[in-house]
């Protein structure tokens, strides 16, 4: 009878942990910053149908980076849960918090009981009467849920994106302002993005009820033609 | 009620993009009508006085499709409500509007709402009006068991088909039968009333205004006859409810402009000139 090697739980999770960063590195990154008129989420995306971002209930919007069709279940499972619980309860009663915590919770699972880790990171973004009420939930591979103020990144490249958009954010700054400060630093120094390869979505403060909004095409051109982020 | 363990769907279980069938797996006494049927047990519902909506009616115009409903709701003999809603939007682009039990009748329309939306959502398109009329016969059908025992939800659904670029009208009936009506239909205790005067003045083509104003006068027609109807109460400002679906969505029609046509078409025939 064979005994199995011994593998100390520091280097399994290790190994666990660079397999999830390097796959979910490979991918594009995603930002989602509170602004004047509600939270903008920003990603590059090729393709036109296969979203990263989408609705999940009312003021609550989702957002994907690593491997699709891992992002694509906990995506429904959060339309389910927050379907479910508005459904018994009542609309108002759905919040991001209880999501965020469910997304924890599963990922975390996921990360210790199966053959390998979700390679993703999931963004849980909530819209609030103002951008003082807004909030931004950042889960990544393991289940580590992040509760963040104002803007947030999600990627591989997101500590360096993160530092850059730190010096020039604003609270409360416009949103075409905040959606062209993105795109820039999506794009990095040398490169641009067009409309094609972007995916941006608003949840809008000002809608009644369902406040997620797609920007795309000649009103998404429009804003990226309108000019640099202004800095004041 | 969360459940975190992580969802495993393969090609053989795909996740459902029915929000109906999750409640029934998940939480099934949260179904419309749940109980209704085991609760009521041998007795019928006759013997209580369950809250009962009354006149309905959709009608096609030229852009799209006007719903409307009075107001009054009734327990046996008695007023139970008089400003009750018998109109609600499904989605951005359909209706429902009520008749007969109204517990479950809300309560159905409210999983309705909910499972277009969760269908949206999930399948990152709508329905099709067909397919939504369809799954409003489902649910109609589910409540069969509480119809027979009196408590029967017989809704009218209505909407701006964006396929064909037109209103279409949906009736149905207590087993979920799904009825296409090629113009206009009305339901409840004072349906029949609405409907023979809608028959006399309807014509293709109608603008919107000419057919809310129709709809006002075919449910003051309904009011006249029928005792459960509620007909324009100007004492206490109460007037009906009138919903316009077109390309454009749904557009619940002021009540400040539905009293200033209620009032100006008040007159004539209800103050007894022919009859």
């Amino acid at each position: 009878m064979s005994m199995p090697f011994y593998v100390p739980p520091e280097q399994l999770m290790k190994d666990r942990a660079d397999y999830a960063r390097k796959n979910i590195a490979r991918g594009r990154d995603l930002i989602a910053c509170s602004a004047a008129e509600g939270i903008v989420i920003v990603t590059e995306n090729q393709f036109r149908t296969l979203y990263k971002i989408s609705e999940i209930y009312d003021r609550i919007a989702f957002g994907g980076v690593g491997k699709y069709n891992e992002f694509e279940n906990l995506r429904v499972l959060g339309v389910r849960q927050a379907d479910l619980k508005g459904y018994q309860f009542a609309r108002e009663d759905v919040n991001a918090r209880a999501l965020a915590n469910l997304y924890g919770q599963t990922l975390g699972q996921v990360f210790t009981h199966e053959m390998k880790p979700y390679e993703v990171e999931i963004l849980l973004a909530e819209v609030g009467a103002t951008p003082a009420d807004d909030k931004l939930y950042h889960i990544t591979y393991d289940g580590t849920v992040m509760d963040e103020q104002g803007c947030t990144v999600l990627g591989g490249r997101a500590e360096a994106i993160a530092e850059a958009l730190g010096t020039r954010y604003q609270p409360g700054m416009a949103g075409a302002d905040a959606i062209r400060l993105c795109v820039e630093l999506l794009a990095g120094p040398e490169g641009t993005l067009g409309p094609d390869q972007l995916e941006v979505a608003m949840l809008d403060r000002s809608r009644p009820r369902r406040a997620f909004q797609r920007i795309a095409g000649d009103a998404l051109g429009e804003i990226l033609a309108a000019g640099a982020p202004t800095t004041s | 009620m969360f459940d975190s363990s992580p969802p495993a769907y393969g090609p053989w279980r795909g996740p459902s993009s029915s929000f109906v069938e999750l409640l029934r797996q998940t939480a099934p006494e949260h179904l419309p009508a749940a109980g209704l049927d085991a609760a009521a047990g041998s007795q019928s519902a006759g013997a209580v006085d369950i809250v009962h909506g009354t006149t309905v009616l959709a009608i096609r115009y030229d852009a799209g499709v006007v719903m409307a409903g009075d107001r009054r709701a009734t327990a046996g003999y008695m007023i139970a409500n008089r400003r009750v809603e018998k109109v609600f939007p499904a989605d951005e682009l359909s209706g429902v509007a009520i008749a007969g039990a109204a517990g479950p009748a809300v309560e159905l329309v409210k999983l309705f709402q909910v499972q277009l939306e969760h269908y949206e959502k999930i399948e990152g398109e709508g329905l099709s009006l067909e397919g939504k009329a369809n799954q409003l016969g489902q649910l109609v059908r589910a409540n069969l068991p509480a119809a027979m025992q009196g408590f029967v939800v017989v809704p009218l659904f209505a909407g701006y088909d964006e396929r064909r670029g037109r209103g279409r009208v949906f009736s149905y009936d207590a087993t979920g039968g799904k009825y296409e009506e090629s113009d206009f239909q009305t339901n409840g205790s004072g349906g029949i009333h609405a409907r023979n005067w809608i028959k006399a003045q309807w014509r293709e083509g109608m603008s919107r205004d000419e057919v809310v104003d129709l709809s006002l006068r075919a449910l003051f027609a309904a009011a006249d006859e029928d005792t459960a109807t509620g007909g324009p109460d100007i004492v206490r400002g109460i007037y009906p409810t009138v919903a316009a679906i077109s390309a454009g969505g749904f557009e619940t029609i002021p009540e400040a402009i539905i009293a200033a046509r209620a009032e100006e078409l008040v007159g004539g025939r209800e103050e007894g000139e022919g009859l």
